[in-house]
């Protein structure tokens, strides 16, 4: 990229366009293809009456990445507000760095020099002359020394006063602050733990079983549960060494564990002028290692009466604290729905959308507008339950082992709403041909559905998860969906202990049963079919497969074995083509035990990732195509990927004479591939890394090399250090035989 | 074929299952009697002739029946000469005979397009050549010679026919002649499904592609057993020639299969790429993927840092239809990528330059691998794409004592000779002796272009200045001037030899218009016996 050049043209949004000169740019833009020229375009557009939203800010800079970043961007472009996109140096092509107005680049890839690089974010709010912070949650989104940097210099932090939030910060003052607004609270001992006899006497009391936890903790650090003298005795010291050694400070407070608790929060959103209102709950006990995964709202458990204690209670706790912008208080909630203060939240939480969907209000919107000192407008009474919301979180990791996996999205396609009830929501940062990096979140996107009842909603979930494309990283889906069909998740039965209980040796993925399998066999059968007649169709244009001579000499008929990976016996499928629709397409009659007979017309182009089919049996069943195999396709079924072999009958004969193979063992070792220097060694002997993390990096011909471990493992010695020279081939890391799960657990 | 494992001893068992087996083919094109009209005439004839064509089915030559079958559509294959016997009457071989004599010759259709095949047999006589034999494979050749259509051949023979000597020997030349003369006018395959030895492997290495199956084909000119002789070295078969030894470290073969069935499948689907003959044009197959899709995610696909890597496949499979691209040599040089695709349905030859593994640097073997594929390509009238992000040679003495000027210039020849539409594109780096090479521009390339990250120049920044500025005191300076200088396209587009800096995005829709426009391109190089190419 030519340097001179790029600063000479203003910063557009695709990198490409930089180096062209501006005929070139009017050239390219007039094909009007790209999301540049579209975000170009938008300017061009009339001018929005913007003053429904009152004066609130000129200019706002988002102070994260990702979904949560393009979220506030859409809002403040709604109410005709100019944002500010910061990246790193691997953000560059981000989406939130093309969607926003200006963008600044405030550091290397690691998040302690980029995105909490509290200097030069300043710097970018002062070049840029925002008026108001928008944090987004994680990174600096509760860091009371960043909101009092920005008191400093007259910036406006969108969120809760310095105060509030160092207040609401610490567990072990928050739950003396809830104490005195007389929010219920855990029984437990509010301060800090002396010993171990301090500890027994305490639990003694407070009566088992316990909870012992890190004051500073979080993320199911320093969390030690105990049922009697000699587990609190044992708890104590784990607790207080991982304390120590996860957040730098030991200090314990035990608490009544509650059993089969539900976690549900209530969200909150007050003005600068005393006003507060609580929204309807949001559930979020689908929790793996205290990770949620799948949230709605409202909850099945809650009812009216509690709903408005539950709210009347954070509204007090908030109006002590003299709150203001939007926060979540979080609470346990037993099964005689007695509920206990948890914590509270001082930002957005990642699960906001569902309490939008089932409110209709825009939280961003509330909380740019109360940051401006704007009244609320809405009242309590105002706030009314409209149908149920889900959302899932979908990652970008590997739902069997919990690993995060890493790589770039080859096909991405996003679940749309199809009723025309605005029935999806599906809130991401990334766009197809997008690097899930080592460096952030591996969350792909929030995936939130609608509808009127619980049962529409969850129905609206399994559809957007079966139709959302995801190829190039591995990714949570299978879990997803399976939690989502499970009978307990629909009978709204459920604890935070749902994913152990369920599947206490880990998710295994989605086993079909008859049904399915056959579903599955049938519409894989038609593919192939479609498949081998389009490989007659010699020529160009559709009339190659019109030919007459394709329909004289092509097969008419099929009678395929078709082999399911995990499924021992083969499905004969017989497919037959009955004739050509008056579209031009052919129709396909299809045979398969288990199934009647249907006819269908196959109207889906080839190759196209989804493929829906409606049985005779009222049920739509969408696949997904993800890749050709050898003799098959790898398809995606109920969010579960499986390998598809289809055989012919002279290939099915022959199949059983094939020798059956070992699953060759990747490599262990990772070798220099060319003769360079060693630039950087990312691993250490003992580390437990993912597949495609990088381990190493080797300069060669002026070019750096990552290399990747092509499996997840252990590193058992690592040959080679930075500045070393190294031969090709040359062995720089060794892994051991075994696989086991990260330590290391996500925030 | 379907062998049950590696080892030799278990044959017996097999040929009984697959005969077991022969029923689900009840498409057989040998199931028709000749007997049923010819039982008026000479019953003792018909007797005699339908008794050696079951001997024939129920030989040795059984199971490649079968594979032939497979290969071809159901039904179409016809086969020849499935009564010869070998000659041979020493050694007491004229007691033993196999009808067929342990290969199955014919043709038949793939997807409805004409090819020749012969199959190897193991189980008779260890599919060893006889003069019969040879004779078999040669008259198939020269019918496809005739008619123009490609030729395969399903390898499974331990080597000659000792007893029958130099008749043998003679047998493997006329083969080896005929490989020779339908090179470059039919496409010849070889698909090794078993041990191949001594003059058996030479036929394979001179047809234009050669596939393996892993585990159960071997390749060497002299087995485990010599080796251990001549060099006292131990080697497993495996080791030696197997589809490991060949795909990831000699180069002989081009790809190998998990196995047979697949293996067969797979070559069907590869014949589908091929022109039945340098006569016709590159094969045109409907898609539904449309010509003018364009890829946004292109246009950020190559890292914002020059020294990071992206992999060249993510763009390959983006650009051609339906993202199936058939990888030749995937194990061998990876650092250069070559294989076919399609594009608007017609069939395009792509050589890439791969950033993930060496940088794409043009080495030896990468220069060996791309060359002998550009020439195929040209032969048989497919048009060449190439994408372009190489730094230069590599550099050092392991490169320069083998001789990577004479390999690499052979890459240099295969560009400048071809005549077919070239179509390049510089992704990003374009370097030095290598920018010339990948299908410049200068060597008769029809449409260059060059991406925005495009960086073409004699080598990178850093080592420019060094050599320019050598005695200035700030190269910093330098090196940025020299940047905005040449590490841009403009100073190649501005001189002609880059056609357009084009948006990645609408890379296809530009390739796909360019391969209709030079549909019609007529090029020829001068009249002469032929072309020295630096071997």
């Amino acid at each position: 990229m030519s340097l001179s050049l790029a600063a000479a043209i203003p910063r557009t949004t695709g990198r490409w366009v930089c180096s062209l000169s501006a005929t070139r740019q009017r050239l390219f833009h007039s094909a009007a293809t790209t999301r540049a020229a579209a975000a170009t375009s938008q300017h061009l557009q009339p001018k929005q009456d913007y003053s429904q939203y009152g004066k609130t800010f000129d200019k706002i800079l988002i102070a994260n990445r990702g979904e949560i970043a393009c979220r506030v961007i859409r809002t403040a472009k709604k109410m005709g507000i100019k944002t500010v996109a910061i990246h790193s140096d691997a953000d560059v092509n981000s989406l939130h760095v093309q969607l926003a107005d200006e963008a600044v680049n405030v550091g290397p890839a690691p998040t302690s020099q980029s995105y909490l690089n509290m200097p030069n974010i300043l710097k970018a709010i002062k070049d840029t002359g925002a008026q108001a912070v928008h944090p987004g949650y994680g990174f600096l989104s509760e860091n009371a020394a960043f909101v009092k940097a920005l008191d400093e210099v007259g910036v406006t932090f969108i969120g809760p006063s310095e105060d509030a939030m160092a207040a609401m910060g610490d567990k072990i003052q928050s739950k003396i602050i809830a104490k005195e607004s007389k929010v219920n609270i855990i029984p437990g001992f509010n301060g800090v733990v002396r010993d171990v006899d301090h500890a027994l006497e305490i639990s003694r009391e407070i009566g088992y079983p316990v909870m012992l936890k890190a004051s500073a903790g979080g993320g199911g650090k320093g969390m030690r549960i105990a049922w009697n003298d000699d587990e609190v005795k044992e708890g104590f010291k784990i607790a207080k060494t991982e304390s120590m050694a996860s957040f730098g400070d030991d200090r314990l407070l035990i608490e009544k564990f509650i059993d089969n608790p539900r976690h549900i929060e209530i969200q909150i959103i007050s003005d600068k002028h005393g006003n507060t209102l609580y929204l309807p709950e949001r559930e979020c006990s689908i929790q793996r290692r205290n990770q949620k995964v799948i949230e709605e709202a409202p909850s099945t458990h809650i009812d009216e009466a509690t709903r408005k204690a539950m709210g009347e209670q954070a509204v007090m706790l908030a109006k002590h604290v003299k709150y203001s912008s939007a926060g979540t208080v979080e609470f346990l909630v037993d099964s005689a729905r007695n509920f206990y203060f948890l914590e509270m939240n001082t930002r957005l939480q990642v699960e906001h959308p569902i309490t939008e969907y089932i409110t209709g209000m825009d939280l961003v919107e509330q909380m740019i507008r109360v940051a401006a000192n704007q009244k609320l407008v809405p009242k309590q009474e105002d706030i009314k339950i409209n149908g149920w919301a889900i959302e899932s979180r979908v990652y970008a990791e590997d739902p069997e082992k919990y690993l995060p996996s890493i790589g770039r999205l080859s096909k991405y396609i996003e679940p749309r709403s199809t009723k025309g009830q605005n029935e999806v929501r599906c809130d991401s940062g990334i766009v197809e041909g997008s690097e899930i990096s080592i460096y952030y979140d591996p969350m792909i996107c929030k995936l939130c559905t609608h509808g009127a009842t619980r049962e529409e909603a969850i129905e609206n979930m399994k559809r957007a998860l079966d139709s959302y494309v995801i190829k190039g990283v591995t990714h949570n889906i299978p879990l997803l969906r399976e939690v989502v069909s499970h009978d307990r998740f629909g009978s709204g039965k459920y604890s935070t202990k749902f994913l152990a209980e369920e599947y206490p040796t880990g998710f295994k993925g989605h086993s079909p049963n008859a049904t399915s399998l056959s579903q599955l066999a049938s519409m894989t059968g038609l593919m192939h079919a479609k498949r081998e007649l389009r490989n007659w169709a010699w020529g160009k244009g559709r009339e190659a497969l019109l030919k007459e001579d394709l329909q004289g000499k092509a097969p008419n008929s099929w009678e395929l074995f078709i082999g399911v990976q995990g499924v021992d016996e083969k499905v004969p499928v017989k497919v037959h083509r009955t004739g050509r629709a008056t579209n031009g397409e052919d129709e396909f009659e299809i045979q398969t035990p288990g199934l009647a007979p249907f006819t269908t017309s196959a109207h889906w182009p080839l190759e196209s990732p989804l493929i829906t089919n409606k049985f005779d049996n009222g049920e739509e069943v969408t696949l997904q195509y993800l890749d050709t195999l050898p003799l098959g396709f790898r398809v995606q079924h109920l969010g579960t990927k499986f390998d598809i072999t289809i055989n012919n009958p002279a290939q099915h004969a022959l199949s059983k004479f094939m020798p059956i193979k070992e699953k060759a063992s990747t490599t262990n070792m990772i070798l220099s591939p060319m003769p360079g220097s060693v630039v950087s060694v990312d691993v250490k002997v003992g580390d437990v890394v993912a597949e495609g993390t990088a381990v190493a990096t080797i300069e060669a011909m002026k070019m750096a090399n990552v290399l990747r471990s092509v499996r997840a493992g252990t590193v058992k010695s690592v040959k080679v250090k930075a500045g070393d020279s190294v031969a090709g081939d040359e062995l720089l890391i060794e892994f051991e035989e075994e696989v086991k799960e990260p330590k290391t657990e996500k925030k | 074929m379907f062998r049950l494992s590696t080892v030799l001893a278990s044959r017996a068992a097999m040929a009984s299952a697959t005969r077991r087996a022969l029923p689900a083919l009840a498409t057989s094109a040998r199931h028709y009697a000749i007997g049923k009209t010819a039982l008026s005439a000479e019953n003792d004839v018909v007797a005699k002739i339908d008794g050696k064509r079951q001997e024939s089915l129920m030989g040795g030559g059984l199971k490649r029946i079968e594979t032939q079958h497979k290969k071809a559509d159901a039904g179409s294959f016809r086969e020849y000469d499935a009564f010869v016997e070998h000659q041979c009457v020493d050694f007491g071989m004229d007691k033993q005979k196999i009808t067929g004599d342990g290969v199955v010759t014919g043709h038949g259709t793939i997807n409805g397009r004409r090819v020749f095949l012969f199959s190897q047999d193991f189980t008779a006589f260890g599919g060893s050549l006889s003069k019969t034999h040879a004779q078999k494979i040669c008259k198939i050749m020269d019918k496809a010679l005739l008619v123009g259509a490609p030729v395969l051949g399903l390898n499974d023979s331990g080597g000659a026919r000792i007893q029958e000597g130099v008749e043998s020997l003679a047998g493997y030349a006329d083969i080896f002649l005929k490989n020779v003369m339908s090179s470059g006018v039919v496409p010849q395959i070889s698909l090794i499904m078993g041990p191949c030895a001594g003059g058996a492997v030479y036929s394979p290495a001179l047809t234009d592609f050669t596939f393996m199956v892993r585990d159960t084909s071997y390749l060497f000119v002299t087995g485990p057993d010599v080796v251990k002789t001549v060099t006292k070295e131990e080697v497993t078969q495996e080791e030696l020639g197997g589809a490991k030894a060949h795909t990831v470290k000699s180069g002989v073969a081009h790809n190998a299969f998990e196995n047979d069935v697949e293996a067969l499948q797979r070559l069907r689907d590869f014949v589908d790429f091929l022109p039945l003959s340098n006569k016709e044009p590159a094969p045109v197959r409907y898609t539904d993927d449309p010509s003018t899709r364009e890829d946004d995610s292109l246009n950020q696909i190559v890292p914002v840092d020059s020294t990071k890597a992206y992999d060249i496949k993510d763009v390959i499979t983006r650009l051609v239809d339906d993202s199936q691209f058939f990888e030749i040599m995937p194990d061998y040089a990876k650092n250069i990528v070559i294989g076919f695709g399609r594009m608007g349905g017609r069939t395009v030859s792509i050589i890439a330059n791969q950033p993930l593994v060496s940088s794409g640097v043009l080495d030896i073997n990468s220069s060996v691998k791309a060359a002998r594929f550009v020439r195929f390509a040209d032969a048989f009238n497919i048009p060449i794409l190439t994408l372009v992000d190489v730094p230069g040679f590599l550099p050092g003495t392991a490169q320069e004592h083998n001789g990577i000027i004479r390999h690499g210039a052979k890459l240099l020849y295969a560009y400048a000779e071809a005549t077919v539409p070239k179509v390049t594109v510089i992704t990003r780096k374009a370097y030095g002796g290598a920018y010339d090479v990948m299908s410049s521009k200068h060597l008769r390339g029809d449409l260059n272009y060059a991406w925005p990250t495009a960086e073409i120049a004699v080598m990178g920044a850093k080592g420019a200045v060094e050599i320019i500025f050598r005695s200035s005191s700030d190269r910093a300076t330098a090196e940025k001037d020299y940047i905005s200088k040449f590490a841009n396209p403009l100073p190649a587009a501005q001189r002609g030899y880059i056609d357009d800096v084009i948006e990645p995005s609408t890379t296809r829709r530009r390739i796909i218009e360019d391969l209709e426009m030079l549909r019609t391109k007529k090029q020829e190089n001068p009249k002469r016996k032929h072309g020295n190419i630096p071997l």
